[in-house]
């Protein structure tokens, strides 16, 4: 246990080098996942020890941004969960579209999947040209990734029979071209989208908003950063927005337990009371 | 390493104490699991945690077929949840299950694992720096080598580790990769898997 309790005191130190210099608070994320990410990128850097590592990105940023790609986890699909999006389509739509313009926040969307899954919906709802959609991560090649809109063609077949069963209209060809090994998405669909550098963990609100979607970043989260992010989401939401979290996401450990009502509670569809 | 576990009896060897349990299956693994914890009795103490690999379906109905057939409560594993004693976790699909330093459980989509998400390595290796020497580690029948790392890890901070005796196993691959990389403290037959969990918690509680 020696050589371990070494590594918990370097990781420790790591993340706080981070904090300090790049501004980027991983203090209050989940340890266990935290600890493999770093190990695995001391393989990919081919270093010895996390010191090591923290000695390496301390003094040349291009390799925090490099262990920044490690430290985030960019899986992700369009139509994740087709169930969730029938369910927004079905339940949530409907009361979205009693206002006269929306606002949606997408937090930590990483590379962009659920950015164009939700503005595919809303397009097909008729919401996307009165609504704004906020696309926030903090990784920087993430959200530069998400701005694009390409995509691998082989992920296109297994997203397609999610757009299916997520309440698809159209064929879901008709939102990409095809270029080589790349679906180049529909620029208009994201005519309306801000992507923007923010963290749940130390930034604030920024806009008023009536829909948050923030699927599977709070696993990610020790629970105080989960109480954290829930009350910047109270304070963005308006009165009865909605908030949608990831399908092993759950208020019911949160403080802010009585603060919402589920709407489709297995869909992890929450409204602020 | 041992071969046989006879259960109480005057020759049984000594154990150490832990304070939970970690248990990975792959192919085979539903029948093996039944087996096994059909011989733990209510009131059971020590927490169970267990993978088995499933496929990536959205819901499993995992715990509900083995909370009808156990005597222990049986819950799939929630994110941030605190281990509670004498419950048994299954790792739900297309998440893996990780013990945090505070005995919470995590959930995390990392890459897969050997092909796997839930990945038993995950499980056992985040388990061992969570519990030290204080913990037993299983690891029965499976077509992939994952949970071998696992294993391997729990044994090298201490742990009790044991191997389902792969000549008796649905599919041995799983269990010969574990042989393949550490000495096990116990390589047994399932009945026998059993009774070394019921006399691990009549040692621990």
């Amino acid at each position: 246990m020696h050589q371990e309790r070494d590594a918990d005191i370097e990781l420790r130190l790591l993340i706080e080098a981070i904090y300090l210099k790049y501004s980027y608070d991983f203090r209050d994320y989940s340890g266990a996942s935290v600890k493999r990410r770093v190990a695995h990128a001391l393989r990919q850097f081919e270093l010895k020890t996390i010191s090591a590592l923290q000695e390496r990105v301390l003094h040349d940023p291009s390799a925090f941004m490099q262990l920044l790609q490690f430290l985030t986890i960019p899986v992700s699909e369009m139509f994740r969960d087709p169930t969730h999006f029938l369910a927004i389509r079905e339940e949530v739509v409907p009361l979205l579209k009693t206002y006269p313009s929306v606002k949606i926040w997408i937090a930590g969307c990483s590379t962009g999947e659920e950015v164009y899954s939700m503005a595919i919906l809303l397009r097909e709802e008729g919401l996307l040209e009165r609504t704004i959609i906020y696309a926030t991560d903090i990784n920087p090649r993430s959200l530069e990734k998400a701005k694009q809109g390409i995509f691998s063609m082989e992920n296109m077949r297994g997203y397609n029979e999610n757009y299916l069963k997520a309440g698809g209209k159209r064929l879901f060809s008709e939102y990409y071209t095809a270029a080589y090994d790349y679906a180049i998405f529909d620029k208009t669909l994201r005519e309306n989208v801000t992507f923007a550098d923010h963290s749940l963990a130390t930034d604030s609100v920024f806009s008023e908003t009536q829909l948050i979607s923030c699927r599977n970043v709070l696993i990610y989260f020790n629970k105080k950063l989960q109480d954290r992010a829930f009350g910047l989401f109270h304070e963005s939401l308006c009165h009865r927005g909605f908030l949608v979290l990831g399908s092993k996401e759950t208020l019911d450990f949160s403080g802010y337990k009585n603060q919402f009502d589920p709407l489709v509670k297995l869909e992890r569809i929450y409204r602020k009371s | 390493m041992r071969t046989s576990f006879p259960g109480s009896s005057p020759d049984q060897p000594s154990l150490p104490v832990v304070d939970a349990i970690v248990v990975g299956a792959s192919a085979g693994g539903v029948e093996a699991l039944l087996k096994i914890f059909r011989t733990l009795p209510r009131g059971y103490r020590l927490p169970i945690l267990a993978v088995l690999h499933v496929p990536d379906q959205r819901r499993s109905q995992l715990a509900e077929v083995f909370a009808v057939n156990l005597a222990i409560p049986v819950k799939e594993a929630d994110d941030k949840e605190t281990i509670k004693p004498g419950t048994l976790y299954f790792a739900g699909p297309g998440y893996h299950l990780s013990i945090e330093n505070d005995l919470s459980l995590s959930l995390s989509q990392e890459e897969r694992v050997h092909h796997s998400r839930p990945s038993i390595d995950i499980l056992f290796e985040s388990a061992a720096d969570a519990y030290g020497e204080r913990l037993a580690g299983v690891l029965l029948t499976g077509a992939n080598s994952d949970g071998a790392r696992g294993i391997a890890r729990i044994k090298e901070y201490g742990g009790l580790t044991v191997v389902q005796d792969p000549a008796q196993a649905l599919a041995r691959t799983m269990p010969e990769a574990a042989l393949a990389l550490h000495t096990p403290d116990f390589l047994l037959p399932l009945p026998d898997i059993g009774s070394l969990l019921v006399e691990l918690e009549r040692n621990a509680c």
